[in-house]
């Protein structure tokens, strides 16, 4: 029900795939220092096909995951059944519950690597991405929020929301 | 018994009466912004205007909403009644200082201004205030160091110090009440531009910018937080969280690091002309300088 419409789409897999041309044209050399740490990954008809790591999620580590005000933070701006036993539930998103019935685990894993490639303008932080950011605090700069097998894990943990 | 002259005059009787009805009245409504929404901010005397019509093709919508009316009833009672309002130990210190000669010149604020409920009246609500000589808009902090500096031959406080603290809370409340009303046109039109690009940038890791939270989701909590239209017209303010009194460059200054950006420093241009363009937002909503937010 909160499916958009896919016209972006076109748009962001062309620029896809010319970024990883650039890429694979030697160009990502020259920021060789970020190279080893930047998200690799294409945002096709707002879903990520492959798995960010190659390893299955678990769905146990993705629950703590969420719950970490550091690093998911989910209930900050999203009200969730599973996590009733949490005060203070955010309204700023749409609620999770059913997430799973409603996104493949490819469009979860879009939605949260870089959800502005999928809802155009939304407030949501962009969970496993280090590029186009202004101002970053040194803390934080050319670091992701999560890591590639916590985006997986928060994935497999999500599938389970159904209706 | 303790007293507060605030130059608006009023009896400690009738403040007492006042706070109390305000608080049965917001008691009764509760504090959640609706269409029916009748609670009143009333301080002595006097009506703060804590909604007032935005202008035509105001990004807010129809209605430019106090941060007041976004908070918990404990929280708003806290601002009805000076004799609660904990800023008002700071803006006592200040209102003794503004008597006290120091500096080179061995003046005071009152030896060139005089009675500051009568020279300072609407001062606050002009700020930040085009400077012709400096060539820039100055906001209160600035004026006052200008000030202590050049005339009193004393030295600059520091932005976040008590004494500037209580001395722009004490200034700030000559014009409690009064409609914020900054300079837009003229050289102030550039800053308010630059402040308002400010506004729309998002920034840090978290990737948000002011408008994403203060305008796109006001009334909605994010946790236990209810965001507000994000106005300045309580500032500088008793903020709960600080326990003390602080300014608005500490609070612009809290939000970018909420979202993991590195923070302007108190002063700075950015943080001037983001001042300038809020003032301009929230014009015509009254000064409650100083404010109690949570």
């Amino acid at each position: 029900m909160y499916k958009p419409m896919h016209k972006l789409h076109l748009k962001l897999c062309a620029t896809a795939v010319a970024i990883g041309a650039a890429a694979l044209a030697g160009f990502a050399v020259l920021d060789a220092a970020r190279a080893d740490t930047a998200p690799a990954y294409q945002i096709v008809d707002g879903a990520i096909a492959d798995s960010l790591t190659g390893v299955p999620g678990d769905p146990e580590k993705g629950k703590q995951v969420m719950l970490n005000r550091r690093l998911g933070n989910c209930v900050a701006c999203h009200e969730i059944s599973a996590f009733a036993d949490q005060p203070f539930h955010g309204e700023i998103g749409p609620p999770l519950d059913g997430a799973g019935d409603r996104w493949t685990p490819e469009e979860l894993r879009a939605i949260v690597a870089n959800p502005k490639a999928v809802f155009e303008g939304t407030i949501m932080p962009a969970f496993y991405r280090t590029d186009g950011f202004s101002r970053v605090a040194d803390k934080f700069e050319n670091k992701t929020i999560l890591s590639a097998q916590d985006v997986e894990d928060v994935i497999a943990y999500l599938k389970t929301f159904k209706e | 018994m303790r007293t507060r002259r605030t130059g608006k005059g009023g009896t400690r009787a009738g403040i007492v009466v006042a706070a109390a009805m305000c608080s049965m009245g917001v008691l009764l409504v509760g504090s959640y912004v609706s269409a029916e929404q009748v609670n009143r901010l009333t301080i002595e005397d006097l009506t703060i205007e804590t909604r007032v019509a935005a202008p035509e093709g105001h990004p807010l919508g129809s209605e430019l909403i106090s941060g007041w009316e976004f908070r918990t009833p404990e929280t708003q009672v806290l601002q009805q009644d000076d004799f609660q309002n904990p800023a008002f130990l700071w803006v006592e210190q200040a209102e003794e200082a503004w008597e006290t000669e120091e500096g080179a010149a061995g003046k005071s604020c009152a030896s060139c201004h005089g009675d500051a409920s009568e020279s300072m009246a609407g001062v606050r609500a002009q700020m930040p205030k085009w400077n012709a000589a400096a060539g820039r808009p100055m906001t209160m902090e600035q004026h006052i160091n200008a000030c202590r500096t050049d005339r009193m031959e004393a030295e600059a406080w520091k932005w976040e110090s008590d004494a500037m603290l209580g001395m722009t809370a004490y200034l700030g409340l000559q014009s409690r009440g009064l409609p914020v009303a900054v300079q837009t046109d003229g050289p102030m039109a550039d800053w308010i531009a630059r402040g308002k690009e400010l506004y729309y940038s998002r920034v840090g890791q978290l990737d948000m910018a002011c408008a994403n939270c203060h305008e796109g989701y006001y009334g909605q909590y994010i946790r236990a937080d209810r965001l507000s239209q994000g106005h300045t017209n309580g500032f500088p303010t008793y903020r709960l969280k600080w326990q003390k009194l602080g300014s608005l460059h500490r609070r612009f200054s809290g939000c970018m690091k909420q979202v993991r950006a590195v923070p302007y420093k108190r002063g700075s241009e950015e943080f001037v002309a983001l001042e300038a363009y809020l003032a301009s937002r929230g014009g015509g909503l009254s000064v409650e300088t100083p404010a109690v937010r949570q």
